[in-house]
């Protein structure tokens, strides 16, 4: 078994950050298999093999969705300059560099608070040391 | 600008992220029951109720032909601890200073923490019901000495199988009782402690405010807590020496299974 998500020793990183790159992993292999199954769909022809894999790629639009709203949610910054992006009408570019100068310009630390309803951030501590 | 005002303080941003990060690191030290207990939100400072699915029969109805129900939530409490910091302290933090004197801070982050972990364990009066107070099994005793502890809690475990509530078991202990279980071995020199997380399958968390002991199942749905506006810290007000801040938090908690938890009386 592969411990590819790592990028540093394992036993060298908090347990939130080995937690962090397996769900980005996670987000990666849902993205791959949404881009996977498109392709198969674009090529089948028999209706009722076409079904199956229209559904099977709608629960992977719904891992998707799961594993990147819980980085957002870990992740402040990423989550300030999704808000700029996601759902958005107009220019994507436009839209996801004025995210950026607002996320970075303005800080998301200070008065502001760390995290988007000025909290600590605490949440649920259970799997916590002690 | 939400409630909280921190815009309104004289506080630079460096100074907000030394509070911030201090005031994180002392209260997931303390906040044991968070540890234990499931946890939901932060759904917001104007969130004001728990949705229980339950209604009320009520006396009459508006008019002749219909009937009527209310709906019973359970109302979130606040809770909050008041502290002042020294303006000279936060100015000398932004000169680079490491010691800054925080212990106000400290002090109000252990206060709230205990209030948090007395409220989901022993309750609070006309608010919340502990996982104590609606236990139903009988209050036996944790034992004068520490050596009685692993026979305590593996009769726990074997109350709660018989109840039917499976494992993994957690353990909250008061602060004595903690300290006597990390700081003993028994005889051969196996540490107590890992003999008691062999009995759980579970962790074993310092719980300040929580009396003995308690052991409580890990599986899930059993205890509820529901956050509104998550710890978070607030300004009041200011002046030449002093700046006037609070932690603050909202929430709910309640017992759906109350026979998943056995207590043990210090």
């Amino acid at each position: 078994m592969g411990f590819d998500q790592y990028h540093e020793p394992p036993e060298e990183l908090p347990a939130e950050t080995r937690t962090f790159a397996r769900l980005c992993a996670s987000l990666t292999e849902e993205a791959e298999a949404i881009g996977w199954y498109a392709q198969r769909i674009a090529v089948e022809k028999d209706p009722e093999a076409l079904a199956i894999m229209q559904d099977a790629q709608g629960e992977e639009f719904k891992h998707f969705s799961m594993d990147l709203e819980f980085l957002l949610r870990r992740t402040p910054a990423w989550r300030e300059i999704a808000q700029g992006v996601l759902f958005q009408p107009g220019d994507i570019v436009e839209h996801g560099e004025e995210a950026e100068a607002e996320a970075f310009e303005d800080g998301s630390s200070g008065a502001a608070g760390s995290y988007e309803d000025g909290s600590l951030g605490i949440g649920g501590l259970r799997g916590a040391s002690r | 600008m939400n409630h909280l005002l921190r815009g309104h303080a004289p506080i630079s941003d460096i100074g907000w992220e030394l509070l911030d990060q201090e005031a994180r690191e002392r209260l997931s030290a303390a906040l044991g029951a968070r540890k234990l207990v499931d946890f939901s939100g932060p759904h917001g400072w104007d969130y004001s109720a728990t949705n229980l699915g339950r209604t009320a029969s009520l006396g009459s109805a508006p008019s002749d032909g219909v009937t009527g129900r209310q709906r019973r939530v359970l109302p979130l409490v606040e809770l909050r601890a008041d502290f002042d910091l020294s303006r000279r302290e936060l100015e000398d933090a932004d000169r680079g200073a490491e010691d800054a004197d925080l212990a106000p801070l400290d002090k109000a982050a252990h206060q709230i923490a205990l209030a948090e972990n007395v409220a989901v364990f022993h309750g609070w009066t006309d608010a919340i019901t502990g996982i104590a107070e609606a236990s139903p099994h009988e209050t036996t005793p944790l034992g004068d000495t520490s050596e009685e502890y692993p026979r305590r809690v593996a009769e726990a475990v074997e109350r709660l199988l018989c109840e039917g509530i499976t494992g993994p078991y957690g353990l909250a202990l008061g602060r004595e009782q903690y300290r006597r279980v990390v700081e003993t071995a028994e005889h051969g020199g196996y540490p107590l402690l890992d003999h008691l997380h062999k009995i759980l399958e579970g962790p074993i968390v310092w719980t300040p405010g929580v009396k003995g002991a308690v052991v409580l199942s890990q599986r899930g749905g059993d205890f509820l807590f529901e956050s509104g506006q998550d710890l978070s810290i607030g300004y009041v007000s200011h002046d030449a020496d002093v700046v006037r801040l609070y932690l603050e938090e909202s929430f709910s908690f309640r017992v759906a299974t109350p026979e998943a938890a056995v207590v043990l009386e210090p």
